[in-house]
């Protein structure tokens, strides 16, 4: 019996194997332009002990520093995010996150209050493809697909970037076992910058209530905090687009009182901020470049610390302050380099990642 | 549920396992409750239709039964009567099974007719007369055409008395709705499926790892060659005015690779799911592109639709009284002539049959008619063809043998192209260009990605082919029962390539088998 049973059990073994091989080969590498890809899986290889957790889209990752924060305040902390990251992929991501850790401040960006439904496959594995397998992915894949795809082709992403082969690159052999860090703590640093200009006039809407399904999420989130002992905090970042409309900002100020929640509408405070579009953004406003972003953090971190009591962590224990002196010092050589570039070329040529 | 979708393999999985798990006594009540869902998948109409059919055979099959049974009493009760007694007896008792089994084929085979047919009859009408009818929307169950043959077989079998009439209603249905052949055949006889279909055996670990196999292949065959093939041949097809002479060729070359792959890759995931799950289903095909003759390829290819329109169609037409009448009237004037008149009819009113079987469209009526008259010319001339190779030494040398196989690859090609092409016309403007305006420039300047094919794509289908002519060889010289080993890194191999070069995703219109919609 069981030496009629080594053989299939050997071939599947090998099969499975080599399957493994064949997907991680044939999976985007996100190293060679949509670096977002790689954001929500650089989540896992970190140490879980965070006072904040931010949790939201690209108004997150390049618009606030966790690295600011914890220089300047002893904040430590982290964003969990992906580009265009919807209200009902945060909500999984934050429960996956609660499953790791406790932290006293949960920040929501409430931008992606404005989709109610699945909006593109592309942005669902940017985010879906980083996530590790547990119940929480299967939710986040299937409150997400849009028409057309596959539940199956997240379990097994070969299904799905098969055809790949077309397209292979040298990035793909060099970063089989594995690719280089391109956040800090879910930050990913732009030292250059591109003004803002005229922003497009905002498109009437034939409609500006948010959705039941994107509120039916919020819901959910803030009872998530409230079960496991963290503070909402709701966010609107200051970025000059997408449009915020007045009637969402009314919504979400409704929304936070009615709840008993605090919310932050960060564009309306650019200038207390002291945020210059003409300096602190690297594409026209869209999004902070790394001076902007710092700009922010020195603002929030000490409303963080005030309204929420958190404590300053550094010189609380030696390995978390050695944990955060390697990360600055990243950091630091992060921006040094696309200064560098910067400086050399007009623009960032190489230094993408963090590490 | 499509053979290439998630959700079949899904569910092929569980059946699989639960079939598997049951006791074998049990098998074929949950191998009918898991052809139910298959089917009710397709949609409830589609699931009734399918009821109304299995209901009308089970009636007209009792009926004939209990007439055989009461022919059966009467003759043996009745030894010392006149002999003319019992034979006006059987022949009343015959043509009360005839009514029985007409009746019953008229409805089934009338429904049929109508669902394929009443849209077409009536744009025909409507452009022969000027008239607007507007053609009803009719329901168009999944491989209507194959279940209704395979049933009609059955009805025919029982008549004649070759099998005994199913008394368990549950039973026939499973014989008509089996799932793995519902979508594209083969068409199988309740002689040889009822064998295995109904078998309280244990399903041997053989058979359901060489099934497994098989469903490899299928699946190899389907989505790295077929699907990947078609998008060039449907541009070819789509513009005949811009895709002419070489392109056309190229075009109705891809076309017979694309549709062996296609066909052949279904009915091996038929083949290969039955067998996982312990029955046997009749093979289809047998190498068809090695045929010498068109009449030799008809017996390789789709041969499960050849034997039936032979056993249920040929030969009662052969020996039926309008054309033994003919023979007799043709006998009058020349003895061979008298010999052949009859068979010549038969075969062209069968293939005629035959492209009607296959969809309402002239394209298909030509497309028969073709084919019958090619195997009828073939046969008329066979005596010239003898006494030329008698001359010249031909007959039997394998470059002859090669040249024929060849000649017939391209003729029975041609003849598909009507399969492709939209209009009959058309499709003789297409093969015209061949001749008329090859410019093999354009191809070679323009060459696959004219087509929509990259370089990767056709070094894919090229590879995937080769593949193709390597594993059959290996079948043939009988290697297959040489090594397990080398069997079970051979499929998974073939799996991980299918996997990683199959056209299936995003990108590709992947899905229906060619033979879904005959």
């Amino acid at each position: 019996m069981v030496r009629r049973m080594v053989l299939p059990v050997a071939a599947a073994a090998a099969f499975i194997l080599l399957l493994a091989a064949v997907q991680r080969l044939l999976m985007p590498k996100y190293m060679d332009g949509v670096y977002e890809g790689r954001l929500v899986a650089e989540y896992y290889s970190e140490e879980k002990f965070h006072d904040v957790i931010f949790i939201g889209d690209c108004e997150l990752y390049e618009n606030v520093s966790p690295a600011a924060l914890w220089e300047g305040f002893g904040i430590p902390s982290y964003i969990r995010g992906s580009a265009q990251q919807l209200v009902w992929q945060s909500y999984y991501l934050l429960e996956e996150t609660l499953q790791y850790e406790t932290p006293g401040v949960v920040v929501f960006s409430v931008l992606a209050m404005m989709y109610d439904t699945p909006q593109s496959e592309a942005y669902n594995r940017l985010h879906a493809d980083g996530m590790r397998l547990s119940p929480q992915k299967l939710k986040t894949v299937g409150a997400s697909m849009t028409e057309g795809e596959a539940w199956i082709t997240y379990l097994l992403p070969l299904l799905r970037y098969h055809d790949r082969w077309r397209e292979l690159s040298r990035a793909d052999l060099a970063y089989f076992w594995g690719g280089r860090r391109v956040s800090h703590n879910g930050f990913m640093v732009r030292a250059d910058v591109r003004p803002a200009g005229p922003m497009p006039v905002p498109p009437k809407l034939p409609d500006y209530r948010f959705g039941e399904n994107a509120y039916a999420y919020l819901d959910k989130i803030a009872d998530l905090c409230e079960q496991n002992g963290a503070v909402l905090l709701l966010v609107k970042a200051p970025s000059l687009y997408p449009h915020w409309y007045e009637p969402w900002d009314g919504q979400m100020a409704e929304y936070a009182a009615a709840r008993g929640l605090e919310y932050l509408n960060l564009l309306a405070l650019s200038d207390e901020i002291g945020l210059d579009f003409q300096t602190d953004t690297y594409n026209g406003g869209l999004h902070l470049n790394v001076w902007g972003a710092e700009k922010l953090s020195a603002y929030l971190g000490p409303f963080l610390r005030e309204r929420y009591a958190l404590p300053d962590r550094r010189g609380e224990d030696a390995a978390l302050d050695a944990r955060w002196a390697a990360k600055l010092a990243a950091y630091q050589a992060q921006k040094d380099a696309q200064r560098r570039e910067i400086e050399e070329h007009g623009k960032i040529v190489t230094a993408f990642f963090a590490d | 549920m499509l053979f290439t979708s998630y959700t079949f393999l899904l569910f092929l999985a569980v059946v699989l396992t639960a079939c598997w798990l049951c006791p074998p006594r049990f098998r074929w009540r949950l191998t009918l409750a898991a052809s139910v869902v298959f089917y009710a998948w397709l949609g409830w109409s589609s699931l009734a239709y399918l009821a109304v059919t299995v209901a009308l055979a089970y009636v007209a099959g009792r009926l004939m039964g209990r007439l055989h049974a009461q022919r059966e009493a009467f003759l043996s009760a009745s030894a010392d009567r006149p002999r003319e007694e019992r034979r006006a007896y059987s022949k009343r008792n015959e043509a009360a099974r005839r009514r029985v089994l007409a009746a019953c084929l008229t409805l089934i085979l009338g429904a049929l007719l109508a669902v394929k047919y009443t849209a077409w009859a009536v744009g025909g009408a409507n452009a022969l007369f000027g008239t607007g009818l507007a053609a009803p929307r009719l329901l168009m169950p999944m491989g209507v055409s194959f279940f209704t043959f395979q049933t009609a077989g059955y009805l025919i079998d029982v008549y004649r008395g070759a099998v005994k009439a199913e008394r368990g209603a549950a039973r026939l249905a499973l014989f008509c709705s089996f799932f793995p052949q519902m979508v594209q055949g083969p068409i199988s006889r309740w002689g040889d499926l009822s064998q295995t279909l109904f078998s309280a055996d244990k399903i041997n670990s053989g058979d359901f790892f060489a099934g497994i196999q098989r469903i490899v292949l299928g699946f190899f065959k389907k989505l790295v060659i077929a699907d990947r093939l078609l998008a060039a041949v449907r541009t070819v097809t789509a513009d005949p005015e811009t895709y002419h002479g070489a392109y056309a060729a190229l075009g109705i070359l891809l076309y017979a690779v694309t549709l062996y792959a296609d066909f052949t890759g279904g009915i091996d995931i038929a083949l290969g799911a039955a067998r996982a799950m312990g029955v046997r289903l009749a093979e289809n095909f047998d190498r068809p592109f090695a045929a010498a003759s068109a009449a030799e390829y008809w017996r390789r290819w789709h041969i499960t639709m050849g034997t039936w329109f032979r056993d249920y169609l040929f030969y009662p037409l052969s020996a039926s009284r309008p054309l033994t009448r003919l023979s007799r009237w043709a006998r009058g004037k020349n003895a061979a002539a008298g010999r052949r008149v009859p068979v010549y009819a038969a075969t062209l009113t069968v293939w005629l049959a035959t492209g009607a079987w296959h969809g309402a469209s002239w394209n298909f009526w030509v497309w028969g008619l073709a084919n019958g008259l090619v195997i009828v010319l073939s046969e008329e001339c066979a005596p010239l063809y003898k006494r030329f190779h008698a001359r010249f030494g031909l007959g039997k040398t394998a470059a002859y043998r090669a040249f024929a196989v060849v000649r017939t690859f391209c003729l029975m090609s041609l003849i598909r192209s009507l399969d492709i092409y939209d209009g009959v016309g058309t499709t003789f403007r297409a093969i015209g260009s061949i001749v008329t305006r090859f410019d093999a420039g354009n191809v070679i300047n323009g060459g696959f990605s004219a087509l929509g094919l990259t370089a990767g794509d056709a070094a894919v289908a090229a590879g995937a082919v080769l593949v193709l002519l390597v594993w059959g060889r290996r079948g043939r010289d009988g290697t297959r029962e040489t090594s397990a080993a080398l069997q079970t890194a051979l499929t998974l191999a073939l799996l991980m390539v299918t996997l990683v070069f199959g056209a299936y995703g995003p990108g590709y219109d992947a899905g229906q088998f060619i033979y879904n919609r005959f």
